[in-house]
């Protein structure tokens, strides 16, 4: 930890530097240990498969497209992979950024008699994951016929509380009820002002928003997994973990490079464009400091 | 006159909750009540033929207890988390304060905290992958530790205890330490800076400062990270699932609780895997009043 060996507001300047330096020099280490893996991985996804049995090599190659040449036209359907997770994952960021817009909408314009009640079991319930209520949400899709399909995959992202809480939140720091009076002065339906009015307004909420449910969706795993079953309607982490249990060694790695390298940098890509307003969405969604 | 429009209008409130209220029951209450209820009947395949549904009361708890599979994959889990908790709350109180100390100036704040934020949004899965592939036998770390003469032959991570619990918990502190030191960021940056300043002027140092003054008040958010941090460790699945392929190996001492739900619903053996969810849905529901109690007390 920091020391500093002078006491009182004459701490002087040595010491602070001294902490500089150091904060520096951790930070370095961090950043490192932070983007070596996804270095490797690049560097790998560039090297052909005799290239990569001889050893590692901090140096690209020039194999990257031909890897993910071979990738695409291998034994796992990689790209419908892709498409299914695509649609998944933009569907359950629409229905969850626009239907917790309305939840939060409800309860932050509206003065009814279950209000506060609603809200304060929202929040209780904001922290049930899915995974534990699992065995009953399979039976149940059994029960109604969707077990192989999309819809239990896309629908229940209606319901999503965190995202709810946020919309709340941000409703509570940028929406005037005054806005709304007038939209009604001048003759707009509720649903009508919650569309045209209220929607735009909550752009930057709902892009944010819409960034994170996207990127949860498309990293999900473990109900996926359990609710499909076609090949081809698989997603791709089900087929990275196809990928796991095959017997690996006798794959070319260069194509198990390239398709990690294909499930982990288009999030990359994304976040580095949308970085700014990603990290400033993560403190307003957790505990206000 | 008026009144009653007002009225008209709060209907709209109820409206409005529909979507999420239908979807809410059918979706989320719905499951948890048929999942509370299997765990109360016999209900598994042998081979092709179908046992149960039988009412057996609490025969699935006691089966699991004293089986030993839920005491043991529930330590390791809880070991697990332990291992990832501790070195991610230390340093990213460290950034933290780092970040927030008006007396540091650091430069390229940015830059850091989008690195740092990077691996939360990487897909679990893919990540264990790669490292699978990384600390292989014959993998790329393997092969620079030789190149730079650490070790003489492969370091075999997929075979020992402590280096398959350590990877599964240093990739879990990676891609969870961003998001902790913004979360604790935004905790420090709401602290009064004349606090600081008073305490300077008392001549304290900065580390008197951080353990007598930003550590006390940033105990709710620190119970806050601590608590949601071991509702998802409690959850901690795709990490480990992917790296050992599902088996928990080496004798199923990275084996956690979500790999053992996801084994007995891949196998449709619901009663067992009722009453294990019946466990989580328990200590769930108790993290999470402590969550509910903290963010409440702070709005």
């Amino acid at each position: 930890m920091t020391e500093s060996k002078t006491a009182g507001q004459n701490e002087n300047g040595a010491s602070v530097h001294a902490r500089r330096v150091l904060a520096y020099v951790v930070l370095i280490l961090v950043t490192v240990l932070c983007l070596f893996w996804f270095y490797v991985l690049f560097i790998n996804a560039t090297r052909s498969n005799s290239e990569l049995k001889r050893g590692f090599s901090a140096i690209p190659s020039v194999y990257l497209l031909e890897n993910l040449n071979n990738m695409i036209h291998g034994t796992q359907p990689v790209l419908s992979g892709l498409i299914n997770s695509f649609i998944i994952a933009v569907s359950s960021a629409a229905l969850s950024t626009y239907f917790s817009a309305m939840t939060a909408y409800a309860i932050h314009a509206y003065d009814f008699k279950f209000r506060r009640f609603m809200f304060t079991f929202i929040l209780m319930i904001m922290m049930i994951p899915t995974q534990i209520t699992a065995l009953g949400f399979l039976q149940l899709i059994g029960n109604m016929g969707l077990d192989d399909s999309f819809i239990p995959l896309i629908v229940p992202s209606v319901a999503t509380p965190a995202v709810f809480f946020y919309m709340k939140q941000y409703m509570d720091s940028t929406l005037p009820l005054s806005l709304v009076e007038a939209a009604r002065i001048d003759g707009a339906g509720e649903f009508r002002t919650f569309n045209q009015i209220v929607m735009p307004l909550m752009k930057p909420a709902l892009a944010v928003q819409a960034i994170f449910s996207f990127v949860y969706s498309w990293n999900n795993y473990f109900v996926p997994a359990l609710v499909l079953h076609t090949d081809t309607k698989k997603t791709l982490p089900i087929l990275i973990a196809q990928l796991r249990s095959a017997d690996w060694l006798k794959f070319d790695m260069g194509q198990v490079y390239a398709m990690i390298a294909f499930s982990i940098f288009p999030v990359i890509l994304v976040y580095l464009v949308l970085s700014k307003s990603i990290v400033g969405g993560v403190t307003l969604g957790g505990v206000k400091g | 006159m008026k009144k009653s429009k007002v009225v008209s209008y709060n209907k709209w409130g109820y409206i409005f909750l529909i979507p999420f209220t239908v979807v809410f029951l059918v979706f989320q209450l719905i499951p948890m009540v048929t999942t509370i209820y299997n765990s109360f009947f016999e209900n598994y395949r042998s081979g092709l033929m179908q046992i149960g549904p039988n009412f057996v009361g609490l025969e699935n708890y006691v089966t699991i207890i004293t089986n030993g599979d839920l005491p043991t994959y529930f330590a390791n889990t809880m070991i697990i988390w332990v291992m990832c908790f501790i070195p991610q709350i230390v340093i990213s109180l460290v950034l933290g304060a780092w970040f927030t100390d008006p007396s540091l100036r650091l430069r390229f704040q940015t830059f850091f905290k989008t690195v740092i934020y990077l691996p939360n949004l990487i897909m679990a899965s893919a990540f264990s992958m790669l490292f699978f592939t990384l600390f292989a036998d014959g993998g790329p770390i393997n092969s620079i530790l030789m190149q730079a003469g650490i070790i003489g032959e492969p370091y075999q991570f997929m075979s020992h205890v402590w280096s398959v619990r350590g990877l599964i918990a240093f990739m879990n502190c990676l891609m969870w330490f961003g998001n902790t030191t913004i979360l604790l960021m935004a905790g420090m940056l709401g602290i009064d800076p004349a606090l600081f300043e008073a305490a300077q002027v008392d001549g304290a140092t900065a580390t008197q400062i951080f353990s007598k003054i930003t550590l006390p008040l940033l105990k709710p958010i620190l119970i806050y990270v601590m608590v949601t941090s071991l509702i998802g460790g409690l959850q901690l699945f795709d990490v480990p699932q992917i790296l050992t392929n599902g088996s928990g190996d080496p004798v199923r001492s990275s084996m956690t609780l979500i790999m053992y739900l996801n084994k007995h619903l891949y196998n449709k053996n619901y009663g067992l895997g009722g009453a294990l969810s019946v466990f989580m849905i328990i200590v769930t529901a108790i993290l999470s009043y402590i969550v509910f109690k903290v963010t409440n007390s702070r709005r």
